[in-house]
């Protein structure tokens, strides 16, 4: 069956269920938007196991740690800009100094957030997340892929952040495609560049590739869906096959998926690199479409940077 | 493990003993912070003295009562309570702060007996009501306590852990203020006031018990009390002087964060007797 484009913290609030109904040691701790996280998928069925905080983000992290120590899986749940910015100092001291087994999964990430504007989109996550010893942070490409990775953290010790989308986003991925923490998925071959993007700008990556084979540019694809620890073998064979990357993430160029890319590439494997992101600015309202448009987050601002990134090479 | 007796003559005489390891251990780290240390000697001793149920000899013991001191910094009164108890070796009291210690100069994990490494303020409370609505969960019946400097209680994030246990019943939470009335750059009242504080912590719900922290005997009834309180968490205000026991030292924002030197430990040591 054909599934319809599905927001990714759609497949995160149905996995949790999932799993509470397996695991009794499913814990969940809210700062009051379980409705927007979906997390009150699982408060519907395990209300015991689920805490409403209130808009008291330091104390929905903190008391998910303290969970955690009584053998409890975790997941502080709230909205991406309320949890990584304001709570950091927890998730630094109590989560991850600590190293609590707590899962910090958080919807609205990106300018896809759309009308709200700049105050709830993040854009800074993926940097603020993966610079903390102890984390591994998450960024799925689909509803499918947000399943499988919910299930995964969820099984592994350890702090994870993980990004979920409010927009919808179409289905790329597989049921039976493996998903590995640290392992990036190959979507496309090609060898004329690759793009490795994350989170909604995998389709975008595709439909980049789709149109540069018109133009007889062979692009290979490849959704990085984990951006710490990163998959620095998928990197370093990626660059030495087509000689040049383009990344591609719905966050900030500084700190994020790009920059964790080109740390790799700068240490093992240097070539042409270029960077599809926001441009150290916030976001503002409007519709996603309008604002990946506006931001330069659309595939045809990837076969742009693919074109750019294929002349460097020489 | 707690018989439930006490032997105030004796918790007395081991008072001037940590007081004299807290300065001592200062004296040979050549940093630390004696003010809030000194002050909370009481607060400790009748806390692992009398109150708490645990076995020094299986720290990770799941029955275990457990004690997470917010006020991270105050590691010398931690680490000299849990080495006087049997936690560990008195005499890695020595490697304090030292490169490849495990006795951190904030508290830390490492160190049989501590709960939570710590340091930066404001943390402990949240944690602390994570750990006893698990216990709930988990149908245990040990007690959670959370050790808190009053300049600690300027965090917002305190405030928004005290909601958390009152409107969530945890009356097996205790907290226990450690109200020395000075922080780091003077009076925390002068810097920001915190009164009134009894009246304040009742407001979010609490049961509060105003006392001399360095009365054991004070102590030990606030104890009693919130062992046999139902429905609702317990503060105690432990009215204490920072500093206590060193006349140099009592009631200085200078000594918040300062070591003694040779000379100043001697001073000290010879009031402590």
């Amino acid at each position: 069956m054909e599934l319809k484009p599905t927001p990714t913290r759609d497949g995160f609030g149905e996995e949790l269920v999932a799993l509470g109904k397996i695991n009794p040691n499913i814990v969940v701790t809210s700062g009051d938007l379980e409705d927007a996280t979906r997390a009150e998928y699982f408060k519907k069925e395990f209300p015991d196991r689920f805490f409403n905080l209130g808009i008291t983000e330091q104390d929905v992290v903190g008391t998910a740690a303290g969970l955690s120590t009584q053998g409890y899986v975790a997941f502080a749940t709230s909205f991406a800009v309320f949890l990584t910015n304001r709570a950091y100092d927890m998730i630094r001291l109590d989560v991850c100094y600590n190293n609590c087994n707590v899962k910090v999964v958080c919807s609205h990430g990106g300018v896809t957030v759309g009308e709200d504007g700049a105050s709830a989109q993040c854009l800074e996550d993926f940097a603020i997340m993966r610079v903390l010893p102890n984390m591994k942070v998450i960024c799925p490409a689909d509803y499918i892929e947000a399943k499988k990775a919910t299930r995964v953290i969820a099984n592994t010790f350890g702090p994870f952040y993980m990004r979920t989308s409010r927009a919808p986003l179409p289905i790329l991925t597989q049921e039976e495609d493996a998903f590995v923490i640290g392992r990036a998925n190959v979507l496309r071959d090609g060898h004329d560049a690759t793009v490795i993007a994350c989170g909604v700008m995998v389709a975008e990556a595709l439909s980049a590739a789709d149109k540069l084979k018109a133009e007889g540019i062979n692009l290979k694809v490849v959704n990085m869906h984990t951006i710490k620890p990163i998959d620095v073998d998928m990197i370093v064979k990626s660059a030495k096959e087509t000689g040049a990357i383009v990344t591609a993430e719905e966050h900030q160029i500084i700190g994020g998926l790009g920059s964790a890319v080109a740390e790799v590439l700068a240490q093992y494997y240097p070539c042409p690199v270029e960077m599809v992101g926001v441009k150290d600015s916030f976001g503002e309202s409007g519709t996603p479409a309008q604002l990946l448009a506006h931001y330069g987050l659309k595939d045809v601002d990837i076969v742009v940077a693919v074109k750019k990134v294929i002349q460097r090479k020489k | 493990m707690s018989s439930k007796t006490i032997d105030i003559e004796s918790l007395k005489k081991q008072a001037v003993v940590f007081r004299r390891d807290i300065l001592e251990t200062l004296e040979a780290a050549g940093s630390g912070h004696p003010g809030g240390s000194l002050s909370a000697v009481e607060i400790f001793l009748t806390l692992y003295g009398y109150q708490l149920k645990l076995k020094p000899n299986d720290p990770r013991w799941e029955d275990r009562d457990r004690v997470i001191v917010s006020k991270g910094h105050v590691s010398p009164v931690v680490y000299t309570t849990l080495a006087n108890f049997g936690y560990f070796p008195k005499e890695e009291l020595k490697t304090f702060r030292k490169f490849g210690s495990r006795l951190q100069g904030h508290v830390h994990t490492k160190v049989p007996g501590v709960e939570l490494n710590t340091g930066s303020l404001g943390h402990g409370l949240s944690f602390a009501n994570g750990i006893a609505l698990g216990a709930r969960m988990r149908g245990k019946d040990f007690r959670v306590y959370c050790i808190m400097g009053d300049g600690e209680l300027q965090e917002g994030s305190v405030w928004e852990a005290a909601m958390t246990a009152a409107h969530f019943k945890l009356d097996h939470v205790c907290a226990i203020v450690d109200y020395n009335k000075v922080q780091e750059n003077g009076p925390t009242n002068e810097i920001k006031n915190l009164e009134p504080l009894t009246q304040k912590w009742a407001a979010f719900g609490w049961q509060v018990l105003d006392i001399d922290g360095h009365n054991i005997e004070a102590l030990k009834l606030a104890f009693d009390e919130f062992n046999n309180t139902k429905g609702k968490p317990t503060v105690i205000i432990a009215n204490t002087v920072k500093g206590k026991g060193v006349s140099f030292m009592e009631g200085k924002s200078a000594w918040h964060g300062k070591a003694p030197n040779k000379e100043q430990l001697a001073q000290a040591l010879a009031e402590l007797k």
